[in-house]
């Protein structure tokens, strides 16, 4: 997609480009706004936020609502803290990305490799899975959950992500694989190699930046869910997120802003790690899972 | 399967045969029953007078006339136009014009792309969570204003159901601009530069440029960015739950909250269902010619 990545030959005189620069840094300035006051807000006591100081730096500065939203805060009835829930979400995206990631790699592998009649449609029924809204798989999700003993459990949330994160890996590694010279498999498999073998010893040992871009899209997408999490978990499964949401929707006492924002940047700080780690693979994935290079 | 070298021509050729299929066939066989199997439920529950439970008997388009005759289902339906598009004509107008700008040759292009990304990276609940209290008037922008001297600094948008929405779009542009932004970077980096020069020789003016060459070669990812946001707007689930909990009142309420909360909490499954039906109908409107089209490319 970018393989000749090139900036423009179009020229531009030095007051246009002064004026580039200001709005490009505007800009920066609008982006990095709301995490200035989620950051400073966090860092900060509660009253200097009633008093109307929202965007200038604390007077006084405190660990306090960090502390508070880690262990202390009251998320829903009790007063946890986020820190049981941010557990409930490794443990929940641990397993769906692994075996997710490895499905998906498999799946990849056949329908580019060992192409048969029917290969496209069967990719196309995958991959119209990955876009349809959830809301038309809640009700009877919710009733199976139910019947085999998972609603409300993390194992429950780990199947219903992986079932609908497959498609998006499939479609992830089937793109990679698509490039992989065929010629490659076809002399392996005159050699005698098997299905497995070409795929241990010739696919897998190139597949490391299409397996990062997969990782980083489907722990991002499962980190983050919501809607899931909220449909599917009880109290003591709740995702991190949901946890977030209750911390910050509940309406008994004093609204704790400075917690809320504290909260919310734990919540935040997986996947922005993830993204200032391996941004560059992150946007990979992104152009990947909708443009589909 | 090391020893494939004797079953090449031996007895196992069945299932050499087979392998790939039944590898892949776990796959299929999940989203064959989780995704087109519930979706075949759902739709019969449309049909059926479901209430707290499912139940299968079936009363004809009940569900459907009675959903177009509810008033929030309207204004889910209204919002949603109203939010949908708002949010991609300005995604796309501020995704194109920052794109433009960063491919100025720009000093520090990496690091500005970093900043512009970096909210896709975050929760819709946690961008939601930011822009509740920020927009806030008691304590956010609004207060802020006013304790710096401006006393009639009026910025109430978030507790005011007329315009609630439109906090709602400020919120969502935050979050998916700059990855529109890198969807059209990546669109002008691929633009043959032989015929920008050609037409410079002639004298054309940057705008011009841009207008008559540029843009016209943008269109697949226009194509692909109108996608992406039209899904995304249909779906949109957890930014209003997190930013406005479908309020004041119902006047942010969506297809998506609608069907949640008829569907969960006031015990109307089968309108729940009929919502949900709608709902997936508009998506495959927008992704079953795009994914046709693409896997036709490709074979």
């Amino acid at each position: 997609m970018s393989s000749n990545a090139t900036a423009t030959v179009v020229r531009t005189g030095a007051g246009s480009r002064f004026v580039i620069y200001t709005l490009l840094a505007l800009f920066c300035l609008y982006y990095l706004l709301p995490l200035y006051v989620m950051v400073v807000n966090s860092l900060k006591p509660l009253s200097e936020i009633q008093a109307g100081g929202m965007m200038s730096l604390p007077d006084v500065w405190t660990i306090a609502p960090w502390a508070s939203a880690w262990s202390t805060a009251q998320i829903g009835v009790e007063a946890t803290g986020l820190r049981p829930f941010f557990w409930n979400s490794i443990v929940m995206v641990v397993p769906a990305v692994a075996i997710s990631t490895v499905l998906g790699a498999l799946n990849g592998y056949v329908l580019t490799k060992w192409r048969f009649r029917g290969d496209t449609i069967i990719f196309g029924l995958l991959l119209f899975g990955c876009f349809i809204p959830f809301q038309m798989v809640l009700i009877p999700m919710a009733r199976m959950l139910g019947i085999v003993g998972l609603a409300g459990t993390v194992p429950g949330l780990v199947f219903v992500h992986l079932v609908y994160g497959i498609g998006f890996s499939t479609l992830y590694f089937r793109n990679y694989y698509q490039q992989f010279p065929t010629e490659l498999v076809r002399a392996a498999m005159i050699d005698g190699a098997g299905f497995f073998t070409i795929f241990r010893r010739i696919m897998l040992p190139s597949s490391g930046p299409i397996a990062v871009v997969c990782v980083i899209w489907q722990f991002t997408n499962i980190w983050n869910d919501f809607l899931f999490g909220a449909s599917f978990s009880d109290f003591d499964s709740q995702p991190m997120t949901v946890a977030l949401n209750n911390l910050v929707q509940s309406s008994t006492g004093v609204k704790e802003y400075n917690v809320h924002f504290a909260g919310a940047i734990m919540a935040a700080l997986p996947t922005l790690l993830v993204y200032i780690v391996a941004g560059r693979y992150f946007v990979r994935g992104l152009m990947a899972g909708s443009v589909k290079g | 399967m090391a020893q494939g070298a004797q079953s090449r021509r031996g007895g196992n050729d069945w299932l050499r045969e087979a392998l790939p299929k039944l590898v892949l066939s776990p796959s299929l066989a999940m989203v064959l029953i989780f995704v087109y199997g519930f979706i075949i439920f759902t739709f019969y529950l449309s049909f059926t007078d479901s209430r707290i439970l499912p139940s299968f008997d079936l009363v004809g388009w009940e569900n459907y006339s009675k959903l177009f005759r509810i008033r929030a289902w309207d204004t889910a339906i209204t919002n949603l136009l109203i939010f949908g598009s708002l949010y991609i004509v300005i995604c796309c107008a501020l995704g194109l014009a920052l794109a433009i700008l960063l491919d100025q040759k720009i000093r520090a292009e990496g690091f500005i792309r970093t900043v512009y990304l970096y909210p896709m990276a975050l929760s819709f609940i946690v961008t939601g969570t930011a822009w509740k209290w920020f927009l806030d008037p008691g304590i956010g922008l609004q207060a802020v204003i006013r304790s710096w001297g401006w006393e009639s600094f009026t910025f109430d948008w978030i507790k005011d159901g007329d315009m609630a929405i439109y906090t709602i779009v400020i919120a969502a542009v935050w979050q998916t601009s700059g990855f529109v932004m890198a969807m059209f970077l990546a669109g002008l980096r691929g633009i043959d530069n032989e015929v920008l020069k050609a037409a410079q020789i002639d004298g054309a003016s940057n705008i011009a440029l841009y207008r008559r060459i540029v843009i016209p070669q943008l269109r697949p990812a226009f194509m692909s960015a109108f996608v992406v946001l039209a899904h995304m707007a249909i779906k949109s689930y957890d930014l209003v739950i997190a930013l406005t909990g479908g309020g004041p009142g119902t006047s942010t309420e969506v297809p998506a909250t609608f069907m949640y909360s008829y569907t969960f909490t006031r015990n109307q499954m089968g309108i729940g269902a009929a919502s949900a039906t709608i709902m997936l109908m508009a998506i495959a409107a927008i992704m079953v010619p795009y994914i046709y089209s693409e896997l036709r490319e490709k074979s």
